[in-house]
Formats: structure tokens, C-alpha cells, sequence
């Protein structure tokens, strides 16, 4: 970025990631016109499929719980300039530890339970991110490959998991037992019920409260504690930290792990809300949808939640399309998922320069 | 050891085919991050080459314009990452992992909507296919003892990828090692302002890189679709491009090394499939996991210092914003 490329805050953090979107958007109707369907149409389903009903909605806040998750993974290590690819095999990791206290801990209290998981799931995430950050911190070794190895890894380590030790008796495909329902993530929808409030039965669980505290708790870390403030200095320029005293390693080792344990909750929402057991590939790209959420979300708290609402929605919308129009599958969220991607983040710079002299030229 | 040779030597054979689209993604990789572009869009290309490759075969009959249409695509896609990175100054792993992604949708829903096959390419038939080649004097040469029966087995009757994989692995040697061409291209990844200050346009250097590792993740993603297998299958590529750069970095970022990396992975393939539930002397069973895992694992090894030391070209991962 040049300096006579800079943006006023609002044009910055709203009209960019608007016009970026948009031409993502536009990309993305053209594969839909590619493929013989119309957009709008498509569109139109989209929108009735994700917000068109109280079912609807809770699907569609349900898969935003974990985008936020996931993207907070991404942003957090962001502000460092540490780009986590991690957030896959972090939310892997997780899943096993949580799987470990549903079923070890089954009859044990919901009120030891839940903590207890939710922990796991924090130890897990933020211990499979530890060892590539110290990697980092003292070896020098490339966060960006190591993270994607380690992704590997925790893939074929689930696997071996579920296939050796894990797997349900007498069940051929690689799954655990069912969790007894005293571990389940409480629904919103029965938390709501003793209220008088009538919610649709959806995944729609205790960890999108959770998603919200951890994003309010991030934004006060990240903006108001001595510690984000290190992490945000390592992020714009390290030999500036070091000059002014902030211990480098064991910024990166934090901001890392802090990442690896939002990754980690993002299999509370899934294996504890709503899948009751631990499934091979649960995390289903979630961690890589992450990125783009961070990137359109500009790795703060507040977008974070926005872009995450807009990827559930496409998401749970996706999921109508492909029941309206047979040739428009899941993939096609993926495609708008990299397109989000590349010109949220890769081509950031693409409109900033014209649109710096639009609002120069108009003032 | 009678008993054990033919086992041998369709291991050998088996790491043969595996290792192709590996040599091939890499040394695509090895232009792009010699010129100093982080190149994780290794599996995208691929897969896009095994895409138009399966495609194009499909449509014409033949296999060598279903080549060309994969080398197309997967320079296009390069370009695409050329036109973020170099033109654009934008994040090269942000980019990588942008057209992996979008690869990775695009494929399947243009050959859901082309083919209504789940995503998948028709089954290739005949000529639409690469298929072994019978090397001039292979039967004189097959007549000698042994080595005539590893020549037959392993070097004849390969399919023409292996046999453009071999050739490409002393050609990019030599020209990265040896032309003008491969010296500025290695400077560029080193000191892009020192190749500029002599008048080179970094650009150009980049744009050209990454043509050539276009070129060569083509030929292993139409490996893919027309050789290995018979047309294109959603996610076929199932992490080879990752593996690819892995073999990259595992090889230090130097043709020969990357090629016995490649050699190595492909080798720990070929026998996992092997040693489901054998049991070894002294180890016993080992998990088909842990042996899948272990490319990934010496690859942290290796760029943790563990094992030898690996260092990347400088410039590796900057953009070059031109300071005039």
C-alpha cells in the first residue's frame, strides 16, 4: 500500500470489503450463468433458504457459530503477521479432545462436563498450534508450512484414531460412539423453552453465546490489554517490538496458541452441538472458510461476525440451492468462497488505488 | 531374495507412477519460489490441468490435445496468481490458498453441469488416454539378465508424462542452473532490486516463472486424469500439490535433491498400501497412518533445523514494489 493509497476509516473497513464482495459476486454469477441457471433466481433461494424461516435462521446462525470461531483463528495470529492455515487441523485436534470428556466423563454432571470439554477443546486447539508457533518462535521455521503439514498430520492421526481406538463396536464406517445426551451442547432452542419462548429445533446451540463472549473478549484483548497491543506491534514491525522490549517469542507463541484455541471451540459447536460424535473430516473446510472470513472481516471482532453471518448464509443457502437446482452443488459455495478469498485478500489492492482518488477527487 | 524381487520391483514400479505428478508440481514450484513467489497454488494448478486435460480428452479423442488444454489451464491459473502477486502486490500465501479453494469448486461444478456424472469427468476410453509406450530396442535390451527385467519393468512401456518428467528433471537443472534466464530468475528470488537496478524488469522475470510452472503442474495434473487415472474425478488431486511443495522445500529448493524427495514421498506411498497389517520384524505393526503422516513430519523436521538445514530464496514471499 502506498500512503497516498489511504482510505478514510469507513471507506476502509465498508465500501472495500463491499466492492471486493461484489466482485466476487459478479465472478460468481458468471460460473451460475456458466452452468445454465440464473442468478438471481439462485439468489432468491439463497436468501429464503438461509433467513426464510425461524429453522432457517437457526441453521444459518448455527454454521456462522463456527465461521467465527474460525475466523478468530486466523485474525488473532493476524495481528502478528502470522498467517494460521492451521485452524482445520487445530478444529480436528479439538474434536478429539472432546471427545475424549463426552465419553470418559459421560456420567459426570452437566455442569462438570460442559467445562471440562470446553476446555479440552481450548488445551487441544491451542497444544496442536503450540508446537508449530515454538517452531517459529526458536527454529525459524515458516508458520504457513508448518501449520499446513500440521493439518495433515492431525487428518491422518484422527483417522488413525477412529479407525484404531475410537470407532463404535460393531460400526464398519470410521465413527465414534454416540456421546451420552448429558455431554450434549444444551440447544438454544431448549434453553429458550422454560421462558415461553418457542425457538425451531435446530443445532442451534450454547456456543453461539459463547462465539459472541469470545469475540467481545478478543476485541477487548486484542485493542485494550497490554498483550494485544505487543501482539499488534510484533504485527506492524518486529524490529519496533524488539526495540521496544516485547519479548518476540513468546508473542508469537501466544498470539498463535490464542488462535489454536478459538479453532479448538469451533468443535464444541459442532461435535457437542450437533454432530454427538466424533466423525471422520468433521470439520469439513470450516478452517479454511476461517480465512476468508477473517480476511472479509478485516480481522476484527465486529466483521468477523458480519462476514461469518454471510458465509452461514451461503452455507445453509447452499445447501436449499442444491435442492432447487440439482446443478448447483455445495461446490459452488466453495467457489464463492475463493473468490471472497482472492479478491477480499489477494486483490485488496485492486480497487483501493482508484477508489483513494475517487474520494480525493470528490473532496 | 528370489521370492521378494517381483514385490521389489513393482514397489519401485508403483513409486515410479506415484512420484510423477510430485517431480512435476514441483519443479512448477521451483520456478515460481526461485523468483521468489510462494507458490501453494501448486494443487490448484494441477487440478485445474486435470480438469481441462480429462475435458478436453473427452471432447476431441485425443490425449495430447487434452495435454495442451491442461498445460492452458494451468498457466492461466498461474497468471491468475501472477496478476495478485507481481501486479498487484498482494499476499502470495492469501493468493495460493484463494485459487486452491477455488479450484477446488470450480472443477467439480463445471463437470457436474458439462458431464452429470456427480462431478466427475465420462470414463476416458482408447486414445483419450495416455498409455505405456514401447521404447525403440526394448526388446534387445530386455533380453540381458536382470537388468534387462528391471529396464522392462520399471523404465519400458511407462506413459508419456513419467517419460516428460524424467526429461524435465535436467532440463530445469539445467536451466536454472546454467542459462541466463535461470541466473536472473534465481537473482529475482534473492535481490529483486538488484536485478532491477541492472535493468531486468522483475515483472517479466516473475510473469515468466510463473508461465514455466504452469507448463509443468500442467503436465502433471493431465498425468492425473489421462495417465494415472481414466478422466477427471472431484478432488483427485487429494493433497499432491501440498505434497509437491513439501518435496520442494524437503529438496531445499534445488532440482536434484526435490526430485529423490519426491522419490522418497512417493516411495512411503506406494508402501503404506503395502504394509496394511503386516507385521515387521522387531516394530511390528505399523499404522498405515504414521507412514502417510511421514512426508509431513520430515518436512517440519527438516524446516525446524532437525534435519539439515533448509534456506528459502531471500526474497521468498515479498513483493517488489518498484521504488521510482
Amino acid at each position: 500500500m502506498r500512503p497516498d493509497d489511504a482510505l478514510p476509516a469507513w471507506a476502509d473497513y465498508a465500501i472495500l470489503p463491499l466492492l471486493n464482495l461484489a466482485a466476487a459476486m459478479a465472478l460468481s454469477s458468471v460460473v451460475i450463468l456458466a452452468v445454465g441457471e440464473s442468478p438471481l433466481a439462485a439468489l432468491r433461494i439463497m436468501l429464503t433458504g438461509a433467513f426464510g424461516s425461524g429453522e432457517a435462521i437457526g441453521y444459518t446462525l448455527y454454521y456462522a457459530t463456527t465461521f467465527v470461531f474460525t475466523g478468530l483463528a486466523v485474525a488473532i495470529p493476524f495481528h502478528a503477521s502470522l498467517f494460521n492455515i492451521g485452524g482445520e487441523g487445530q478444529g480436528m485436534m479439538a474434536g478429539i479432545g472432546v471427545t475424549f470428556v463426552c465419553l470418559g466423563m459421560g456420567a459426570a454432571p452437566v455442569w462438570l462436563v460442559l467445562p471440562a470439554a470446553i476446555l479440552a477443546a481450548l488445551a487441544f486447539g491451542a497444544g496442536w498450534a503450540l508446537i508449530p508457533a515454538w517452531l517459529q518462535a526458536r527454529r525459524g521455521s515458516h508458520i504457513v508450512i508448518t501449520t499446513i503439514m500440521f493439518n495433515f498430520i492431525a487428518a491422518t492421526l484422527l483417522n488413525w484414531l477412529l479407525v484404531a481406538w475410537l470407532v463404535a463396536p460393531g460400526q464398519s464406517s470410521p465413527e465414534s460412539s454416540g456421546f451420552p445426551p448429558g455431554t450434549w451442547m444444551p440447544t438454544l432452542a431448549a434453553l429458550a423453552a422454560p421462558f415461553g419462548i418457542a425457538m425451531a429445533a435446530t443445532p442451534l446451540n450454547l456456543a453461539f453465546v459463547i462465539a459472541l463472549l469470545a469475540s467481545a473478549v478478543t476485541w477487548v484483548f486484542l485493542f485494550h490489554t497490554p498483550w494485544g497491543y505487543e501482539i499488534r506491534v510484533l504485527g506492524f514491525s518486529e524490529g519496533a517490538a524488539r526495540y521496544g522490549g516485547v519479548d518476540v517469542g513468546a508473542t508469537i507463541v501466544l498470539a498463535l496458541c490464542l488462535g489454536g484455541a478459538c479453532a479448538g471451540l469451533a468443535a464444541v459447536n459442532d461435535v457437542m452441538g450437533a454432530q454427538h460424535r466424533l466423525v471422520l473430516n468433521f470439520t469439513n473446510g470450516s478452517g479454511f472458510i476461517g480465512i476468508a472470513v477473517a480476511l472479509m472481516g478485516r480481522n476484527h471482532p465486529l466483521g468477523i461476525g458480519l462476514a461469518a453471518l454471510l458465509f452461514g448464509a451461503l452455507t445453509e443457502g447452499g445447501t436449499e440451492l442444491a435442492f432447487d437446482m440439482p446443478a448447483l452443488q455445495h461446490e459452488l459455495i466453495v467457489v464463492i468462497e475463493g473468490l471472497v478469498i482472492l479478491f477480499c485478500g489477494a486483490l485488496e489492492h485492486l480497487f483501493r488505488p482508484r477508489l483513494a482518488a475517487l474520494l480525493a477527487g470528490a473532496r | 531374495m528370489s521370492d521378494d524381487w517381483p514385490q521389489l520391483v513393482s514397489l519401485l514400479a508403483a513409486t515410479i507412477r506415484l512420484a510423477t505428478p510430485l517431480v512435476l508440481g514441483a519443479l512448477g514450484g521451483l520456478f515460481c519460489e526461485r523468483a521468489g513467489i510462494v507458490d501453494l497454488a501448486i494443487e490448484g494448478k494441477m487440478l485445474a490441468a486435470a480438469f481441462a486435460a480429462g475435458t478436453v480428452a473427452f471432447l476431441t479423442g485425443s490425449a495430447w490435445l487434452g495435454l495442451a488444454a491442461g498445460i492452458a489451464a494451468a498457466a492461466a491459473v498461474a497468471l491468475v496468481h501472477g496478476y495478485a502477486c507481481i501486479t498487484h502486490h498482494g499476499n502470495q500465501v492469501v493468493s495460493g490458498m484463494a485459487i486452491n479453494i477455488l479450484i477446488g469448486g470450480l472443477a467439480p461444478t463445471l463437470a457436474l453441469a458439462w458431464f452429470h456424472n456427480g462431478g466427475n469427468s465420462p470414463p476416458l476410453v482408447g486414445a483419450q488416454r495416455f498409455v505405456g509406450i514401447d521404447l525403440p530396442f526394448a526388446s534387445t535390451i530386455e533380453r540381458l539378465p536382470i537388468l534387462g527385467r528391471l529396464f522392462g519393468e520399471l523404465i519400458d512401456g511407462q506413459t508419456a508424462p513419467v517419460y516428460l518428467a524424467a526429461v524435465a528433471v535436467p532440463i530445469v537443472a539445467w536451466v536454472v542452473g546454467r542459462t541466463r534466464f535461470g541466473l536472473n530468475l534465481r537473482a529475482v528470488g534473492e535481490n529483486p532490486l538488484a536485478v532491477e537496478t541492472a535493468g531486468i524488469s522483475v515483472a517479466a522475470l516473475r510473469y515468466r516463472a510463473l508461465l514455466c510452472s504452469g507448463l509443468l503442474c500442467g503436465i502433471a495434473g493431465a498425468d492425473l486424469s489421462l495417465a494415472q487415472s481414466a478422466g477427471f474425478f472431484r478432488d483427485m488431486t487429494a493433497g499432491r500439490g501440498y505434497l509437491a511443495l513439501a518435496a520442494l522445500i524437503f529438496g531445499k529448493w534445488r532440482p536434484i535433491p526435490t526430485l529423490l524427495a519426491c522419490l522418497l514421498f512417493a516411495f512411503t506411498d506406494a508402501v503404506q498400501t503395502r504394509l496394511q497389517g503386516v507385521a515387521l520384524p522387531v516394530v511390528g505393526v505399523i499404522p498405515v497412518q504414521f507412514i502417510q503422516a511421514l512426508p509431513y513430519i520430515l518436512t517440519v523436521l527438516l524446516l525446524a533445523g532437525f534435519v539439515g538445514r533448509a534456506r528459502p530464496p531471500k526474497a521468498l514471499g515479498m513483493p517488489h514494489v518498484s521504488p521510482r
